[in-house]
């Protein structure tokens, strides 16, 4: 009888979505929700096309343009031509195929597809969500499966609404106790990844639990999920509480009326029982968590803001030093440089870690009443939907910003990867609230240091890297 | 898809470990509507001198002499030799499309990341796992002898010098194994199963209506 087994979260999103298994555990995984952008699509409806096949529920899509979309001056389309050709190719795409909800470029609902995707209650509990985007880990924070996907995949989903993918191990990592003042989800990502490395979570899916998780928004929830692909592992998930159906509840999506009682009743359920067993289990004490700030070109090379750039001489592993090395020389860093002497030269307040109303907020607090420093040559925010834009509006969040020099734009993916025009010139060193600090990520040459939405704002304002919680 | 069988070829070795997404393909020539000719531009910043942009001569850049793969030794290599957490970042398949249109049909490394792994196989290219001493070993052979060549066989899952001095094993899910081996295409043995998954459907639909 499996239900007298303790089932961890994972285990019962996994069970309920399985149609059929191979002798050696490869399943057939049904897919509830199947979200879709420009760039990583156009190649799998072309593959679609080209057998002669159809997708099999366009009701399960949700797609909007998001990566290549320009963040300013959209009454002009888009200039650069071969961006719009991706984007041109979703919207007939779109129309040929249809789906649930499609927001195209210049919709009022347009933005980040892993912002779009909760905000309008298109991701609910118990679903298994799938996009050809590695950060589709965020929809896990709503006790979803979600996880990233490749071309040939999405063709797959499209085709049969079901992936062929074997179960991942579990592990659970638990933030026990209270954030300190200052401190915030992205804190709580970069503090994990920091402890177990950008490969310490491969092949598993991470369970998030403990107080400091639960005391989180589901703002908050989305951006710790959010980052777990930065640790490796291609799911992330937080079980259902009230936070979770305080937040759906009234979505554009969600169910009503009796459909909602009943789904509510369902989504209890979704979290693991008791004394289930994960095969690895980490905790974190958040008290011991403090601002964090990457000096390096992956997202495990992080400090803390009262701490100093490492120094490659006191590593031992040889290919951990190099790597450190080459880091430094990339970051224009110099061993045991304080953190807060890093002057910086733009600032990125988005994406779809970071540009939720909760966020801007966040950044907005700290730039109310001050000025971007004259050192710092553009300091951007970019919402991460159309929808989180006018609700800033609606709360003068960009005014604080404008009058304080920083610029609103337009949402979209924007400068995390500078696929349209934003983006870092070479040598220039950005406060960002993205996800990757990889080489070139912002921009060719382009220097990143990750942070949470306060303290880029607070960079952004001083002109270095400075303690939150000392400008408060 | 094209079958993947046995190759025997010349290593190509990329001494970093945490080979991203980004760095394999940068995002600047992901605007394509296609799979193919992404090859040019694989490790774009690191394999020429100047700034890549989409629609530039490639052939008319200077090329870095320092990157190891625009050595002549190097030339022609269908395996690359790779440290741990290889193709990590994005979920994007044109880092595995990118390796294979510069002729790459199989990367040896200590580790990969999850996606990337997933997306080699379902393009006909084979991502090995071997220990970290075995790829270690492989790296000083690799650069101790010019023209150093390993035969992979998948049908044996082992990696092999070409004088059989040295054989490591290495593992392979049965599943992806056979249908590398046979070039299956996924779609087709999903849909076998069309009846199955409208059963579970239609199951899944009156039980939890609010999902469709």
């Amino acid at each position: 009888m499996p239900n007298m087994i303790a089932r961890t979260l994972y285990d019962k999103l996994w069970d309920s979505h399985v149609v059929r298994s191979e002798s050696d555990g490869t399943a057939l995984l049904y897919i509830d929700r199947h979200l879709v952008h420009e760039v990583t699509s156009p190649q799998a409806f072309e593959g679609l096309k080209l057998a002669g096949r159809k997708p099999w529920r366009v009701g399960s899509i949700v797609a909007t343009a998001d990566h290549n979309t320009p963040t300013q001056h959209w009454e002009r389309g888009i200039d650069d031509p071969t961006s719009r050709v991706q984007v041109d190719a979703l919207d007939a795409n779109m129309r040929e195929h249809g789906a649930k909800a499609y927001f195209p470029f210049g919709d009022p609902r347009q933005g980040i597809v892993h912002v779009i995707g909760p905000e309008n209650g298109a991701t609910l509990p118990g679903m298994t969500v799938v996009c050809g985007d590695s950060h589709t880990s965020t929809h896990g924070a709503f006790a979803c499966l979600a996880f990233g996907i490749g071309t040939s995949e999405v063709e797959h989903v499209l085709a049969t609404q079901c992936l062929l993918t074997k179960q991942s191990k579990a592990m659970l990592v638990r933030v026990n106790g209270k954030l300190p003042f200052g401190c915030t989800a992205k804190d709580i990502a970069l503090a994990i990844i920091g402890r177990i490395g950008t490969a310490g979570g491969t092949g598993c899916a991470i369970e998030y639990d403990g107080a400091a998780i639960r005391a989180l928004s589901m703002e908050g929830r989305m951006t710790v999920c959010n980052m777990t692909i930065e640790a490796g592992a291609r799911a992330g998930m937080v079980g259902v509480d009230d936070t979770t159906i305080d937040y759906l509840k009234g979505r554009p999506f969600a169910p009503t009326g009796e459909a909602w009682q009943r789904a509510v009743a369902h989504w209890r359920t979704l979290g693991s029982d008791p004394g289930a067993k994960f095969d690895r289990t980490v905790d974190i004490e958040a008290a011991t968590i403090a601002p964090q700030v990457t000096w390096g070109t992956t997202p495990e090379m992080v400090t803390t803001i009262d701490g100093r750039v490492p120094d490659p001489d006191k590593e031992k592993d040889p290919i951990l030093r190099e790597g450190m090395e080459r880091a430094l020389v990339y970051m224009g860093l110099t061993p045991n440089t304080a953190m807060s002497d890093i002057r910086i030269d733009k600032v990125f307040i988005g994406s779809c870690t970071n540009s939720r109303i909760e966020d801007l907020r966040a950044a907005a607090a700290v730039v109310r009443g001050r000025r971007k420093a004259d050192n710092v040559k553009v300091a951007m925010v970019v919402p991460g939907s159309g929808l989180v834009k006018a609700q800033a509006e609606k709360e003068g969040l960009d005014r604080v910003f404008t009058a304080a020099g920083f610029e609103w734009r337009q949402p979209g993916c924007s400068m995390c990867l500078a696929m349209n025009d934003d983006r870092l010139e070479p040598g220039e060193r950005c406060a960002s609230t993205s996800n990757r600090n990889f080489e070139g990520r912002q921009g060719t040459g382009g220097r990143t240091h990750l942070v949470s939405p306060a303290m880029a704002a607070a960079a952004g304002v001083a002109g270095h890297f400075v303690d939150v919680r000392r400008l408060a | 898809m094209k079958p993947f069988r046995a190759l025997t070829s010349v290593v190509a070795p990329l001494d970093r470990a945490n080979v991203d997404t980004d760095a394999i393909i940068p995002k600047q020539f992901l605007k394509s509507i296609n799979r193919s000719g992404f090859g040019p531009n694989l490790f774009d910043a690191w394999r020429y001198l100047d700034a890549g942009k989409p629609g530039m001569d490639n052939a008319a850049r200077p090329l870095n002499p320092d990157f190891v793969l625009n050595q002549p030794r190097y030339k022609g290599a269908e395996i690359l030799l790779a440290r741990r957490n290889f193709g990590c970042g994005s979920s994007r398949e044109h880092a595995p499309w990118a390796l294979l249109d510069c002729g790459f049909r199989a990367v040896i490394a200590p580790s990969f990341a999850d996606i990337f792994f997933n997306n080699c196989y379902k393009n006909g290219m084979l991502p090995v796992v071997l220990s970290v001493q075995e790829v270690d070993r492989l790296f000083h052979e690799a650069a101790a002898f010019p023209g150093f060549r390993l035969t992979i066989d998948l049908e044996r899952q082992i990696v092999a010098t070409t004088d059989g001095a040295t054989v490591f094993g290495f593992d392979v899910e049965p599943f992806r194994k056979h249908c590398l081996l046979n070039g299956l295409d996924d779609i087709a043995l999903t849909l076998a199963h069309a009846d199955a998954i409208r059963a579970f459907e239609a199951k899944r639909q009156v039980e939890q209506p609010w999902l469709f």
